[in-house]
């Protein structure tokens, strides 16, 4: 299927879950949110959100800024 | 000497620092330290997928274990925009309310947009979130934020990252006459006597960035800017004297071997 992952187009597994996604990005960083459709999807739920085609996935951190 | 108090927290430093424009994140981090300030400032931005596993981020640096940290909606134009903004860095920070509001009008001078401003601050008290709110010298507008329920006021010196300093301090007197909460200087600070007149005129503290992080030497200029919040804070707790046309001599007349 196909994503929209901080705004570039992915492919990913039918079935991935926002847990998977993570795994397969590679992202250690603790510090992160997740926003699917305009709605954040709070860590409690990554291991069970399914990702659907067509969906826009934000992934936020923290940068330095003032 | 008495604390600044924010979120129920009590602060020994009164300033506050924002990360940007630091060289890499072991000089913000030594920067931070050689401030002692206690909050500092984050923005909230999209992660950089594909990085390495080494690539390190700025919390791993300024850990959320030490510091307060503030995450910002800099960048935001819509009030709308800064909600969805702060409940991102709420699930980020894994529960944490406090965020520092700031809505922009335009990226000439980035003066706040009050009407914005005040509409998201609604929306954020509502959702039980801890606003410091960064706004203009307007003291109309201040107080209009205060009611909305507003954790902390925090004015303009001058234009973001300009270095000008407090340009009406008339009207920032006037904001911390009538406030009943903190009132922090943000933005406009270009060296520590800047630093020291806000706390002079009664501000509860300062938040800066790019005068430390923009100095030749940033780690040196975040010691000065201590001291200046330290000395500005203390002389006003002191009491300046008042000022006068003439001249008044500090050593008697008495006692004067050429006198009589």
């Amino acid at each position: 299927m196909n994503i929209l992952l901080n705004n570039k187009p992915e492919k990913l597994f039918d079935g991935s879950t926002v847990k998977k996604l993570l795994e397969n990005k590679n992202i250690k960083n603790k510090y992160y949110a997740v926003e699917i459709n305009r709605k954040i999807i709070p860590k409690s739920d990554h291991e069970r959100y399914v990702i659907k085609d067509g969906d826009r996935i934000e992934i936020i951190t923290a940068i330095g800024g003032g | 000497m008495s604390k600044l108090i924010i979120n129920k927290k009590e602060y020994s430093s009164r300033l506050i620092l924002g990360t940007g424009k630091y060289k890499d994140f072991d000089e913000t981090k030594t920067a931070i330290e050689s401030s002692g300030c206690e909050m500092v400032t984050v923005a909230i931005r999209r992660m950089n997928i594909g990085q390495d596993d080494k690539s390190k981020n700025l919390l791993d640096y300024v850990s959320p274990d030490k510091y307060t940290i503030l995450p910002n909606t800099a960048g935001c134009y819509t009030a709308e925009d800064a909600v969805r903004t702060c409940e991102l860095a709420e699930e980020l920070l894994n529960g944490e309310k406090l965020i520092k509001l700031e809505v922009l009008s335009q990226s000439k001078t980035l003066f706040p947009n009050v009407v914005e401003t005040i509409k998201a601050a609604e929306i954020l008290v509502k959702k039980d979130f801890k606003v410091m709110v960064y706004t203009t010298d307007d003291p109309i507008v201040a107080k209009e934020l205060e009611k909305v329920g507003c954790e902390c006021v925090m004015p303009l010196g001058s234009s973001i990252g300009s270095g000008i300093g407090i340009i009406n301090e008339y009207n920032i007197r006037e904001i911390i006459e009538n406030a009943t909460v903190p009132i922090i200087i943000d933005a406009g600070v270009g060296t520590a006597s800047d630093a020291c007149i806000a706390m002079e005129l009664g501000c509860d503290g300062v938040l800066m960035n790019t005068a430390i992080a923009c100095a030749k030497e940033p780690i040196k200029m975040a010691s000065a800017m201590k001291y200046a919040v330290i000395a500005g804070r203390e002389a006003l707790l002191a009491g300046r004297i008042v000022k006068k046309q003439s001249g008044s001599a500090s050593s008697p007349k008495a006692g004067l071997v050429t006198g009589d």
